[in-house]
């Protein structure tokens, strides 16, 4: 199976070709005989993109998102690469759910998933799960996260980051302090003290962050820190990276899009968690994610079904859909704000998260690599709609919004598994 | 003017709050200070949907919707639906089916009557009785109306009046709504409490902020103490209802010390002797008494307002 992609430009403006041989890219075919040539009509080639934050809510929660729908959301958003978060019910804490989840993703065959698993028993926060056997296990799971739940014992934090180094796993906090916390809605801010929501204070998730970058230094292994929301946040973690601590970071598109002003609404699509924060804290996300401070972009795609989010705003559950909105909103956020260019934004969406996971062969266009990539359309104008969502669960934002980046083709192995237009037909 | 929602005073303009005003005065003139019945509302369903107890502003609303000569289903959630697990949305719907033509909802949870009116939940007028910690339109209003009244002032005139809301204004909705609206009518608003139960962004509130009751007392005109929560103190907010009382309570020797023509308000229900303290609850000074009975007037001027005429022809 020989594929020569032709007519397209990489994503510096460069003319190139791309040659893809047995599902991966070649310099050159074994034969020149059999090959296939795709015309790409002068779109922009990028890496298949990867997702180090994505709830898949399989097993236990299919309702709003199972492994086929997930893989076709995300690759009409031009993911091949996710990661799937550990609290799905039962939750993956040992070696059988892990399994099960690589061999769904296995089974699917157009998307790789690699099963987070949780640090501790039943996220609970209290006794560190089997991550050894996790590791061990066909899914061979790197990286752990109680996420949805912050490893909140100092000691248990510890004990977690120094086992893991037995296989260079790494721990992915999801920095909230449970105690200032309880009950919080929305950022602590202008927005709260307006509305009387549960204020949900930056110092919340910052303190976290700082224990958790010295302990990470102290043990010698590495953090990778979920979702940074706040300017102190990234504020430390510059200060952390300055010293060489082994720390890295991810950010939402959402965050760093939008602002708590959205709060005004009470409209539930707004409730995420970390919450939205404010205008300033946005300028220092684009910031931290511009100059390396924040090394990558992560979707937290989190599905919900409508009557988690059809209710009163403090009973809807966290969260929104994100894999199809992330490649257009963080190319709003950052290229067309001029902060970086899109070769500079693929790097924090492909090479950089792949580097992070360990997960080889993907996130990048050169020979050897996994032939997965997506075309995109640059400069175009078109609206995000249920229509063209293929998640499960419509709890979006963005629907109604317009975007200048499309994806129209994506490849997985170099096997086409989305084309816009066939679906359209 | 026609309103369709009153979901919070940040939603209303001078003008439309000047309107409901006046319209209550003259609700409470054609009665000659007791309570007309008006043929006004004759046909129509308003529905008192009550998530929380509450008595005054239940009977409040009842009151001045029978008063108008309407239709009132009262609902509330022990004992219903809503006790066996059914949502707001469901139970909106269900009302809706009913043929509502307004809604008067109260809720624990802030934003709800947003949520109702926003969604399209209800094709009828929804009206905010207090919707968790943000906001209680309703409730500001009749503090204004009696107010004016109370100092011969012309109705939605608070120009240069110094007023002192004192307590939890954290959990406060009836803070939150009295600062926006007494603030736009010209008041000059000063939020006092312990850091504990005041907002952190208080800044987005057009308020000074004090932690002292005793500065400046005798230069409010206005004083309005809250009802402190017993719950308050066991969430670390305050030591104890002691010591919260010393600092904050209107006691007999704060009431001493008030300018001689300064009043009294609480929204109620009280604390006697936590927040308030009898001799000042009872006082020639309270206009506690005047907020219940005013409420009724300011409520038929609402709901006259909403679903009836306009302010033309209840002036003519």
């Amino acid at each position: 199976m020989k594929i020569k992609v032709t007519n397209i430009q990489d994503s510096l403006g460069k003319k190139i070709t791309l040659s893809v041989e047995n599902g991966f890219f070649v310099s050159s075919f074994s034969g020149e005989n059999d090959v296939e040539i795709l015309d790409g009509q002068g779109l922009t080639v990028i890496p298949g993109l990867v997702d180090l934050h994505t709830h898949l809510r399989t097993p236990g929660m299919e309702d709003a998102e199972d492994i086929d729908s997930g893989a076709r959301a995300a690759n009409a958003g031009g993911y091949t690469a996710l990661s799937a978060m550990p609290n799905t019910s039962p939750i993956a804490d040992n070696a059988g759910v892990v399994e099960q989840i690589y061999s769904a993703g296995k089974k699917n065959g157009n998307v790789s998933i690699f099963p987070i698993g949780a640090v501790t028993v039943g996220q609970k926060g209290e006794r560190l799960s089997e991550m050894n056997a996790m590791h061990l296990s066909q899914a061979k799971v790197r990286i752990f996260s109680d996420d949805g739940n912050c490893v909140s014992d100092s000691l248990v934090m510890r004990r977690a980051l120094e086992y893991v180094k037995t296989f260079d796993g790494i721990i992915a906090q999801h920095a909230q302090d449970p105690r200032l916390t309880e009950k919080a809605q929305i950022h602590e801010g202008l927005i709260s003290a307006r509305l009387g929501l549960k204020g949900w204070p930056a110092v919340a998730e910052e303190a976290i962050i700082a224990r958790d970058v010295l302990i990470a230094s102290h043990v010698e292994s590495r953090l990778h820190i979920c979702h940074v929301t706040t300017a102190g946040g990234v504020e430390i973690i510059r200060w952390a990276k300055e010293r060489g601590f082994p720390v890295t970071a991810e950010v939402t598109p959402h965050h760093l899009l939008l602002t708590d002003s959205e709060t005004l609404s009470f409209d539930p699509k707004f409730k995420v968690n970390p919450p939205l924060r404010s205008e300033s804290d946005v300028r220092a996300l684009r910031e931290g994610l511009a100059d390396g401070t924040i090394d990558i972009v992560a979707t937290d795609h989190a599905p919900h079904q409508n009557e988690n989010k059809d209710t009163e705003w403090d009973r809807a559950a966290f969260g929104m859909i994100g894999l199809q909105s992330s490649f257009p909103v963080s190319y709003q956020a950052m290229v067309e704000s001029g902060l970086i260019s899109l070769s500079e934004l693929i790097e924090r969406m492909a090479a950089k998260p792949a580097s992070i996971g360990g997960y080889s062969g993907h996130g990048s266009l050169e020979p050897g690599y996994l032939a997965n990539f997506s075309l995109v359309k640059l400069d175009t104008e078109w609206v995000f709609t249920d229509f063209v969502n293929y998640s499960k669960s419509s709890n979006s934002p963005f629907f109604g919004s317009s975007f200048s980046v499309l994806i129209e083709e994506t490849f997985f192995q170099g096997r086409s598994v989305f084309s816009r237009k066939a679906n359209l037909q | 003017m026609r309103l369709q929602h009153l979901l919070g005073i940040q939603d209303l303009n001078v003008d439309q709050a000047t309107q409901i005003l006046n319209t209550a005065l003259e609700i409470r003139n054609l009665g000659s200070q007791s309570l007309p019945k008006l043929p006004t509302l004759r046909g129509k369903t308003i529905v008192n949907l009550f998530y929380e107890d509450s008595t005054r502003t239940r009977i409040s609303f009842e009151t001045a919707a029978k008063r108008l000569s309407a239709d009132v289903i009262n609902f509330s959630a022990r004992g219903s639906s809503v006790s066996k697990g059914e949502s707001l949305k469901d139970t909106a719907l269900t009302l809706q089916a009913m043929g509502a033509d307004a809604v008067v909802l109260r809720h624990p949870s802030s934003g709800a009557a947003h949520r109702l009116a926003s969604e399209a939940w209800i094709h009828g007028s929804v009206i905010n009785a207090g919707d968790g910690t943000n906001e209680h339109p309703t409730q500001a209003l009749l503090d204004v109306f009696t107010l004016c009244l109370e100092l011969n002032r012309p109705m939605g005139d608070l120009q240069g009046l110094r007023i002192a809301i004192v307590g939890d204004i954290l959990h406060s909705r009836v803070a939150r709504s009295n600062s926006f609206l007494m603030n736009a009518l010209g008041a000059e608003i000063t939020l006092i409490s312990p850091p504990t139960l005041l907002p952190v962004g208080i800044a987005a509130l057009p308020v000074s902020v004090s932690y002292s009751f005793d500065d400046d007392l005798n230069q409010y005109d206005v004083v309005m103490m809250l009802r402190i929560q017993s719950e308050r103190f066991a969430e670390e907010y305050f030591p104890n209802e002691r010591e919260y009382s010393r600092a904050y309570g209107l006691n007999a020797e704060r009431l001493s010390q008030l300018h001689k023509r300064a009043v009294i308000m609480h929204p109620g229900p009280m604390n006697r002797g936590l927040e308030i303290s009898a001799r000042a609850a009872d006082s020639e000074r309270s206009l506690i008494l005047n907020q219940v009975t005013n409420g009724i007037f300011l409520r038929m001027a609402l709901l006259y307002l909403m679903l009836g005429g306009s302010v033309e022809e209840v002036l003519a």
